[in-house]
Parts: structure tokens; sequence; C-alpha cells
């Protein structure tokens, strides 16, 4: 018997995004995987996160995996970039939180430039997700940082307006997050795009659950938000999307206890990498166009994944 | 599939009885249409009509069972193409490989592994669920020596020779415990379908690609077979991801009965980087497919796999709670601390895990926070000052301690200042940690 293939088209798009020369969306099609279905213009991304300040609450196989970098951002950076090959860098400009070091927005702008200008693939850059401390950070991020097109966030309800008019100002990119929910992304898309920020500059950021804790609300509202994009043509929810993976699959408990605590649970540094490959792989098929990863073997493990569908 | 009420209605007897249970045949069909009573519930429904129903009810996806007794699994049976739209069912099965080629040690201490591959999770058990067993050295003798020590395993089992002779012996010797036999293909579905008949066990299609395949299925079919799996003959992730998709959506949207089976996906065959093959395995989990395999029996492996397999299964629309109440954990007493927190499943078992484990008596609060999380409870306003203190003094938590201290976790600390108010005179609030794996240290050291 011949087999039908049934393929799925849609009439609708995903925006493209572009950041710096590189372009990610475009595709009619639910996943950047799904290319069986049609063309994807622009492959879905990974970007490696770097962080302003020594990491604190990482397990050492994730600290060892790095090496010597940790008192650098630029030499992180560069070594993701070059060593890595990182199609993107995500710098989290942890320090800044209130709560915690609490350094100053100049400072932490200081640290962006630096590196935008270390590196030559394009940067991220994200606060520390103190909603509050984080408009102010982003928007002296943007003065130091204007002419070389970045992706900043994470914008949300509250300080949307000092992150969408910041990014306005100085032509950058916006990842706008709202907490795991197809109308409340849309809400903030609707906020963005009144105070003028255009469609092509937004990428959603749907909050990431991690493996175990919490993902598969993520991945069910990021196909939610896919299907709403392709087939209603839901305008306002079109964007692409970018997700923090490394930051939540290194906070589970299994990705983290030694295997002398947890005998039963096998290798360690085998199943931190996994913890987040895996992480990873649950939301690009369902949609992720960026995803942004710690550890150096998930980067290859999700490449090699992602490399046989060229 | 799906009939409405009323085509139900004409295969009932039209007496209106009121046997069932419904005042008439009517009110019967239209609950029989929406899923809400049980067809065996009129005794005069003639086999005809009963055959008629079960078909059209039948999922679009064949479901059937493979191995027997407590370790049984079930595969198939899904309905729907995203888990939001009702849920996905059967957790997909995961097997691993052993051959018979393998030495006598070494075969042993694989299925020792993966005997002992087992863990605990939100109450649920993440085990290897399936052995599956190879005839590489084409010697029938070697091969049922090895099955029979597989057997002894209690995990259903996947047996696959190319020689339909062994394949037929085997079936034979322990078709008691439902073996999943691999495979039927183009050049021998006939006999392959007699074993499988013969026997009463499920087989493996296989095909080169999917027109072959649905060749193989519809034979076996005709023959009377029912529980088939199918093999799409995909070796590369993007060739399997594709399969998987496109026999999903051709069974459930379309309704193309040749492919309306669970699939088996060999990550073991597609790469020979075992880290890979790990994460090809959850891809396609999260992508469809009915059973995989896996080359090795390494718990850190199969631990985010089957992580990443229970979260996709976990039904969106049922929310995993644990029922409100005060539970006593390490035999706590009057002098043991008291905490306080949600009554998600996931935190309630990771908290009293990490209690537990501290060896620290305590008593530990859950609040009815309608299965949300400690932060999403809070920002709903469900896990919140004035509530978590009508909850406390509703409770006999007074009488069952002498104290009046009240731990809560680290990502609500801002909420006890009001906590501590609303609670009244005499309680004291104390913030715990963040992370409930940080919670050991703090018991031993709590005053
Ligand atoms: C999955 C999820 C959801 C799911 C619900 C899942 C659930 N059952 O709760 C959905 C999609 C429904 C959801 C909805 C919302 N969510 Co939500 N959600 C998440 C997410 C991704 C994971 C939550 C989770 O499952 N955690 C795992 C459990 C085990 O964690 P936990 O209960 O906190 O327990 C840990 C610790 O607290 C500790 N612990 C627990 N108890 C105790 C007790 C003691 C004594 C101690 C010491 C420790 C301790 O142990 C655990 C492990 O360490 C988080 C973000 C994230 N990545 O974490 C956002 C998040 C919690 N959600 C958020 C929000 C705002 C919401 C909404 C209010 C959004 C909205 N406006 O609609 C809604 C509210 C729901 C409602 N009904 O109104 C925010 C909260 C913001 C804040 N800082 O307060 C978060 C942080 C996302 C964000 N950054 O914006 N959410
Ligand atoms: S028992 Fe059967 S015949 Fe009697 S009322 Fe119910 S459906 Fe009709």
């Amino acid at each position: 018997m011949a087999f039908k293939e049934p393929v799925e088209k849609y009439n609708n798009a995903v925006t493209e995004v572009e950041i710096s020369g590189l372009k990610v969306g475009g595709q009619s099609v639910l996943t950047g995987v799904y290319t069986f279905d049609g063309p994807v213009p622009n492959a879905p991304k990974i970007a490696m996160e770097v962080l302003d300040s020594r990491p604190e609450e990482w397990p050492q196989t994730l600290i060892d995996a790095l090496g010597d970098v940790y008192d650098d951002p630029v030499k992180w950076a560069l070594k993701c970039q070059n060593e890595y090959k990182a199609d993107m860098i995500c710098l989290s400009l942890v320090s800044t939180d209130p709560n915690g070091m609490n350094k100053s927005a100049s400072e932490a702008a200081a640290v962006a430039k630096a590196v935008l200008d270390a590196i030559n693939i394009p940067l991220i850059v994200y606060g520390s997700l103190n909603s509050e401390k984080d408009g102010e950070v982003i928007k002296a991020v943007g003065e130091a940082c204007h002419g070389k097109v970045m992706l900043v966030g994470p914008a949300d309800d509250e300080n949307y307006r000092t992150i969408g008019g910041s990014a306005l100002g100085y032509k950058h990119k916006v990842a706008a997050n709202s907490p795991i929910d197809v109308n409340l992304a849309k809400q903030l898309n609707i906020l963005l795009g009144n105070l003028g920020v255009p469609m092509d500059s937004i990428v959603i950021d749907p909050t990431t659950g991690g493996l175990g804790y919490g993902i598969e609300y993520t991945f069910s509202v990021m196909q939610r938000i896919r299907l709403a994009a392709l087939a209603q043509g839901d305008d306002k929810l079109k964007s692409p999307f970018i997700n923090l993976i490394g930051k939540e699959a290194w906070k589970a408990r299994e990705a983290k206890i030694s295997e002398q605590e947890e005998p039963t649970f096998g290798d360690l540094a085998t199943r931190g990498i996994l913890w987040e490959a895996i992480t990873a792989i649950n939301l690009l098929v369902s949609g992720s166009d960026i995803m942004v990863l710690r550890h150096p073997e998930a980067v290859r493990l999700v490449r090699a994944f992602l490399n046989e569908f060229k | 599939m799906g009939l409405t009420g009323i085509q139900i209605y004409k295969l009932l007897p039209q007496t209106n009885c009121k046997e069932c249970g419904e005042p008439t045949c009517l009110a019967f069909a239209m609950k029989l249409a929406a899923g809400k009573a049980d067809i065996n519930l009129c005794p005069y429904v003639s086999e005809e009509a009963k055959s008629k129903l079960s078909e059209a009810t039948a999922p679009p996806i064949r479901e059937f069972s493979i191995g027997a007794g407590d370790s049984a699994v079930k595969v198939g049976g899904e309905t729907v193409m995203f888990r939001h739209e009702k849920t996905f069912f059967n957790p997909t099965p995961v097997a691993v490989l052993v051959k018979d080629t393998e030495a006598d040690a070494e075969l042993d201490a694989k299925l020792n592994k993966i005997k002992g591959i087992c863990f605990e999770r939100v109450g649920k058990k993440l085990c290897v669920d399936m052995i599956a067993v190879k005839n590489d050295s084409g010697d029938k003798a070697k091969f049922l020596a090895v099955l029979d020590k597989v057997a002894a395993t209690g995990k259903p089992m996947l047996i696959a020779s190319e020689n339909v002779d062994t394949l037929k012996e085997a079936a034979e010797k322990f078709k008691a415990v439902r073996p999943l036999l691999y495979a039927a293909t183009s050049s021998n579905v006939d006999a392959v379908a007699e074993i499988a008949k013969a026997n009463n066990v499920p087989v493996v299609a296989r095909g080169s690609n999917l027109n072959e395949l649905t060749d193989v299925t519809a034979k076996l079919s005709a023959a009377g077979v029912k529980d088939i799996a199918i093999d799409t003959g995909a070796r590369t992730i993007k060739d399997a991801l594709k399969d998987n998709v496109f026999v999903r959506r051709a069974s459930v949207k379309q309704k193309v009965k040749e492919v309306g089976y669970p699939t088996i996906v060999m990550a073991n065959e597609i790469t020979n980087d075992p880290m890979l093959e790990a994460v090809i395995a959850s891809a396609l989990i999260s992508q469809y497919a009915g059973i995989v395999v896996l080359s090795e029996a390494d718990p850190a492996k199969i631990l985010p796999i089957t992580v990443s397999r229970m979260n996709v299964f976990t039904d969106p629309q049922r929310p995993m709670v644990v029922e409100q109440g005060i539970y006593p954990i390490n035999n706590p007493d009057e002098n043991s601390p008291v905490i306080i927190t949600v009554n998600f499943a996931l935190t309630y078992f990771i908290v009293s895990a990490e209690i537990e484990a501290s060896r620290v008596p305590c008593w530990l609060m859950i609040m009815d926070t309608e299965g949300l999380s400690v932060l999403t409870a809070w920002s709903a306003g469900k896990f919140v000052a004035d509530a978590m203190a009508a909850y406390v003094k509703k409770t006999d938590i007074t009488q069952k301690v002498k104290h009046k201290k009240i731990i809560i976790p680290g990502y609500v600390a801002q909420l006890s200042g009001e906590f501590q108010e609303e609670l009244g005179e005499g309680w004291e609030v104390q913030i715990g940690p963040r992370e409930a794996g940080d919670l050991p240290k703090y018991l031993k050291m709590w005053k």
C-alpha cells in the first residue's frame, strides 16, 4: 500500500527576528526540527550562558567542564564562541540582583559592553530576573551597547515599559517573559506593541520548567502558542521562543547530587549533562528557537541532534 | 471513531426496560456516546452490536500488553497529537538490549544491572520496563538458553531472531509471558503471522519504509493478528522523528488502519554514541514512540529518560495532589519542628524525602493549594499569610506540639511577618532554606 505522507503546512509563519546578522524564526512548521513538513529557513540556535560573576550554586561537574574562565566573563564568552562554537552568547547579569551582590547598573553595563566588543557572534543580555532592577540594568546596558543589535530582557508585565522603551530607543530586540500562559504571553506582546516595539523585535520567553520540575507545562504552552500562531494566525503569538534551559536544568537535585549520596542514581557527570540535554531536546521538539545552555557536552549533544535536520 | 448517540441508539434493543439504570435506551445511548457508561450494563444488547460499538470506540492506535503479571506493560492506546488536547496514556516502555553472543558472566552482570534500575519518584516507580533479546549468534539452542535467563528476571521480553523457526520455538516456549516477537517482514509475514496467532503473542511488523510496512501490517491483520507494533525501518534521527510524527498523524487524524499501532524505536541502532542515544530516546518518547530500545543499562541515563517520559505522560487535566493534613515523619513528638508547605504532589514528595533523609522527626503540614507549587500558589494568592494562618488554626497542631514555631519555605520568606501577625500571640515563624535539598542541614541545627 502506498502510504500517503501526512505533511502539515500552515499559511502563517513564525516571525523572523534578526539579531546582528543572525536570524531566528521564519518557519511555517511547528518546530525547527519538522523539516519534513516544510522549509526551516533558520535552524534553532544554541546560545551558551555566561555569568557576570563566579557561579555560586553550580555543581562541581559543571564548574569543571568550562575550566578556568570564571573570573572573566570576556574570557568565558570567547571560550564558548571559539571552542564550543556557540551560535550566540547569553550574558546573565546575576550580580545585579538586589538580594545578592547588588552591583550597579553601570557596572553591569560595562561588563556587557566588554563582552559585546570581544565576541563576533550575537549577544543576548539578561538581568538577574528581578523585575524592577532588570529595568534599570537593561536600560544602562542598552545605552552602553548602542550600535550593535542585541537581544535584551527579560521584559515582564511590570518592567516592559522601561525595557521595551530602551530596546526601542537603542534598536535592540526584546525577550518578553510571561509565566507559562498563552494569554499572558499574548498580553505582553500587545503591551510591547502598544509601546511601538514591532513584532519582528520580540522573542517570547515562555518561562522554562526544568526536567522533573515543571517542564511539561512549558512543553505544552509552547505547543499551544505555536498552534495559535500557525493554525489560527494569531499575529501577537508568532514570535520565536527563547528558553533558559541550563539555568533550570542545573537547579534539579538529580543534576547535582553525588553518587555517594544517591548510589542508585549512577554517575553524576553523565546524569547532569543529560539532565540539561534532555530538558533542551524536549523544548526543541515543542518549538524552541534559542536554547540557552551551560555545559559544553550538552551543547555537543543538542548540536549533534540538530545537525541531522540540516 | 466515535459514534453519535443516535447511531448507538439504533444498535440497542429499544425496549426501554430500564435495567441499565437509565430511563430509556436513548438516554443510555447518549451516555455511551459520551463515554460515561459501559455497554455491558445492558443485558440485552446483541454481540454484533457490542463488537460494532467496541470497534467504533477503540482508540486509533491499538492498545495491548506485553509480558505477564505485575510487570506487564501496556502500549499504544493513544488518541491525540498533543498532550494538552487530553493526555497521553501509556508511558513508552524503555527496553534494554541483550545479545545471545554476550559471555555468560557479562550477560548475568547486565541482567542484574537491569533488574536493579528502579527509582521512585512522586510515588511512582521508574524502571527498565523490558528486555530485548537478539539472536545474533544465529544459534537456536544458545538463544533459548539466554531467553530462559532473561525470562527469570520477570521483565517483559522482546524476542528478536531472523530465523522463523527459532522465533516459533521461542514463542511456543514463552507464550505464557506474552513476549513481543521481532519481526514480521514482507518475506516472512505469513509464517510469523501463524506463530503470533497460534501462541497469542504480539508481534512487531518491520518494513524498510512506510509503504512496505503497511503491506506487512495489512497481511498480519488479514491473518487475524491484532496486537502489532511497528518498526518503520528508520535508522537516522531525522527519519525516526519523521516516521513517528507521520504515523501518529495518519492514525489519529486520518484513521489509517494500517499504521494504527504503537511504534518501536531502535535508539540503539540510530547512533553509537551512548549519550546521544539517551537524548534521541527522550526526544522520540516525547514525539510519539510506542516502545524504545536502548543499548545499555546505565542508571545515569535511565533516570533522566524516564523522568522525561513521566513528565510528558502526566495528565494535564489532573493536578497531582496529596491530601491536606499533618504528616508525621520520623516519629515526631511534642518537641519536634513543624514545617508547612503546599499540596502539589511533586513538592510534597521532594520535601518529605528530604525530611526522611535527615532522620529528624518532624510534623509536615500540607495545605491544600489546589496542587500548585510554592511560588505558583503564592502568586495565585493561595499560599499566603491569611490563608495559611486560617489553616494552621483549624488544625490540632497545638495539641501535637508544645512549642509555637513553624518553618516556611525560603522562597516565600517575604510573607513571614504577616504570617506571624495573623497567627497571633506566641507564634514564631521561621524561614527555612529555599531548596529542599538544604533542609536536612537546617533541621539538624534547628532550635
Ligand atoms: C510549572 C509552573 C506553573 C504551572 C503550575 C505548576 C504547579 N503545579 O504549581 C502553571 C503553568 C499552571 C503555572 C501557573 C502560574 N504561575 Co507558575 N511556574 C511554574 C514553574 C515553571 C515551576 C514550578 C514548579 O513546579 N516547581 C517545582 C516545585 C517542586 O517547587 P516548589 O513547590 O517551590 O518546591 C521547592 C522549594 O520551594 C522547596 N520547598 C517546598 N516546600 C518547602 C518547605 C520548606 C519548609 C522548605 C525549607 C523548602 C520547601 O522544595 C522544592 C524543591 O527544592 C515556575 C518557574 C520555575 N522555573 O521554577 C513558575 C512560577 C512559580 N509561576 C509563577 C507565576 C506568576 C504563575 C501564575 C500566577 C501566572 C498567572 N498570572 O497566571 C500562575 C498561577 C496559577 C493559578 N492557578 O493561578 C512565577 C511566580 C513568581 C514569583 N516569584 O512569585 C514563577 C516563579 C515563574 C516566573 N518566574 O514568573 N505555573
Ligand atoms: S437495559 Fe438495554 S434495553 Fe433496557 S433500557 Fe437500557 S439500553 Fe434499553
